[in-house]
């Protein structure tokens, strides 16, 4: 892979440049939060944890039009914007990798492939905070899906990481910034900056071992326990980088004499989610729908795509009103006593 | 590049009602003046959808060796089904498809078959009944146990009654409940028609199923109890969806999509996976 140095104090010129080639978006503060929005460059946060909502937005909106029916015939909207999304963390990245292979592959679904392709990718290293548990996930390194990835080592210099021909190009836009020369110095910092980070996760979750444990634990009381807390609200799917479900409902707009048909995200905590016409629900109970969620994530994966569809970005832990969240469910089906879901009732 | 989300205009040609809540109907796509064939496999599915309503999936019970119209089963439950319903011959309905991964018929030739259906089970599973019927010479024997409430709830009634005179298949259909006094053919459950079942070779006998979810459990005991192999115990299964290609999620069951890996499932799979039915 090329990797080139780009002068710390020249990030914000380089990423104006780029809007030659598209909208640039970026992390913004937002009161205690972040979120990816289109500012200008040099209003972007780089010392951002996780974004409220993941990169997913990007390429399935929260809510778009597939389909305008009009004149007896139905026509395909796409949005065509080109936009380049700065400060992308290596586990958004890895939930960018997961969504492809859903979308891209077997049936490739046109309005997540023309977003995706419009769009370039230029991740930026991340240094854990309490809630990220990445490094048990193995995705806080990441070696493909971002078009450039900058590394904030120590120093005047960042490293620049170019992952695919349009990122190079992208480089190509403003040459005159970069530098071809690393140095030995350079890398030395570049892995002394690793160690210090691997050193810094304060997770001790391990998720060897999962898929067996989720298989054998179908029916362990635990589930009651975890569906007993629950809310149903749906924060953790909405917030998390991989879930991907979808509802499809269609509208009328009288005003432009057009019907549209619209895809809007879906929860499979919602109590609706399996049931079909007549009554029948598959997921009645919540214990039911939350057994879904964790054997997808933990275990479902696996079997589909080999690696499980946790990214580690800690947006559940954050989401969850009352503590439902990966490296919690995992740890209680470990056997560890966690508060948020054995402590309920009890005090 | 293709929309897999994309749909076919096709125009309904004949409308039958069956019962009180399902009707029949032929649909035929929009594709020039020729009887076209149709490439589908039966236990497939489709996506029927009306603009401005909504769109959801149907078996297909018709039979591809039969070629020119596609042939619905559809009982008025929601939103979607009451306005199809409100529809007459000639109108147009939107089609995508056909999804799912259907009965695996080419491992099925040269076997004997039990086809058991409940209640609007015989959707998907006339598909299959007639596809045997229609390639006669490739299978064994054939049993159809067909089960409803009453006679009036039987879906297909006529034509299977019709059938219990054909000497290449055994028909044998029951009701719950006969207050016609008409009825000429069994009354009980459908678990009570298999001491009717004689001369199959179990170790060489594929069974489909097909009914309400209470149904299963029953019938798979009589199956397991024949000595069928647990996978060539067939059933085809219900789920909300929204794509029928795997990506909408709601069919999921553990890492598996109903759209995709099914709707035709074994007893194995129902074995190790927990939640099939």
């Amino acid at each position: 892979m090329r990797v080139i140095k780009l002068d710390k104090t020249k990030l914000v010129e380089y990423l104006r440049s780029l809007e030659e080639w598209g909208e640039v978006w970026g992390p913004v503060r937002k009161g205690e939060k972040f979120v990816f929005a289109k500012k200008d460059p040099s209003e972007f946060d780089l010392t951002a944890r996780r974004t409220i909502l993941p990169p997913k937005k990007f390429f399935v909106p929260p809510r778009f039009t597939m389909f305008s029916y009009r004149d007896g015939r139905w026509e395909e909207e796409f949005d065509e914007s080109r936009r380049i999304i700065f400060g992308l963390h290596p586990c958004d990245i890895f939930g960018i990798l997961i969504l492809d292979r859903l979308f891209m592959e077997h049936y490739p679904d046109p309005y997540y492939i023309k977003r995706r392709k419009n769009t370039a990718i230029l991740g930026f290293s991340c240094l854990p905070d309490e809630k990220c548990f990445c490094i048990a996930t193995n995705t806080h390194s990441v070696e493909e899906g971002f078009d450039l990835f900058f590394s904030d080592v120590e120093g005047e210099f960042y490293l620049v990481w170019v992952g695919s021909s349009l990122g190079d190009d992208l480089t190509r836009i403003r040459e005159d910034l970069f530098d071809e020369d690393v140095t030995e110095e350079d890398i030395e910092r570049y892995i002394e900056w690793r160690r210090k980070r691997d050193k810094m996760f304060k997770t001790d979750l391990d998720l060897t071992g999962m898929p067996e444990i989720v298989e054998i634990s179908y029916k362990r009381p635990i589930w009651e326990k975890i569906g007993e807390a629950c809310l149903s609200c749906g924060s953790c799917s909405m917030v998390c980088p991989t879930c991907n479900c979808y509802n499809v409902v269609d509208e009328n707009v009288f005003y432009e004499e057009r019907i549209k048909r619209d895809r809007h995200w879906d929860s499979c905590m919602f109590k609706e989610y399996s049931l079909v016409a007549g009554g029948h629900n598959f997921r009645e109970k919540r214990s039911d729908r939350l057994k879904l969620f964790y054997t997808h994530k933990l275990t479902g994966f696996m079997s589909q795509f080999g690696k499980p569809a946790c990214v580690g970005c800690g947006r559940c832990v954050d989401a969850c009103p009352v503590g439902i969240n990966v490296p919690n469910v995992a740890k209680a089906l470990k056997g560890e006593k966690v508060d948020a879901i054995w402590a309920r009732g009890e005090e | 590049m293709m929309n897999p989300y994309e749909m076919q205009r096709a125009r309904i040609v004949r409308i039958y009602r069956l019962t009180d809540d399902v009707k029949f109907f032929q649909v035929r796509p929009y594709m020039g003046t020729e009887v076209c064939e149709l490439n589908y496999r039966p236990g497939q599915f489709m996506m029927i959808s009306l603009p401005g309503i909504g769109e959801a999936p149907f078996s297909i019970s018709s039979t591809p060796s039969r070629p020119g119209l596609y042939e619905f089963c559809i009982r008025k439950v929601g939103r979607l089904t009451e306005k199809i319903f409100e529809l007459k011959e000639n109108a147009v309905i939107w089609l995508r498809g056909p999804y799912g991964n259907g009965f695996p018929v080419e491992q099925m030739e040269g076997h004997d078959l039990l086809i058991i259906m409940g209640g609007l089970g015989a959707a998907p599973l006339r598909s299959l009944l007639l596809y045997a019927l229609d390639n006669r010479e490739l299978f064994g024997k054939i049993y159809l146990l067909h089960g409803a409430r009453t006679p009036d709830d039987m879906l297909f009634r006529e034509e299977f009654l019709e059938l219990m005179h054909r000497d290449d298949l055994v028909c044998l259909l029951t009701v719950d409940r006969d207050d016609t006094g008409r009825w000429p053919a069994y009354t009980g459950v459908v678990t009570e028609l298999f001491r009717y079942v004689k001369g199959i070779d179990p170790k060489n006998t594929y069974a489909a199923v097909c009914g309400p979810p209470v149904m299963y459990k029953f019938v798979v005991e009589k199956l397991v109890e024949l000595q069928i192999p647990k996978n060539q115990i067939l059933m085809t299964l219900e789920r909300r969806m929204k794509c029928g290609i795997g990506k909408c999620g709601h069919c999921a069951i553990e890492y598996i999509y109903t759209c995709l890996d099914g709707p035709v499932f074994t007893y194995w799979d129902v074995l190790h996976m927990k939640e099939l039915i």
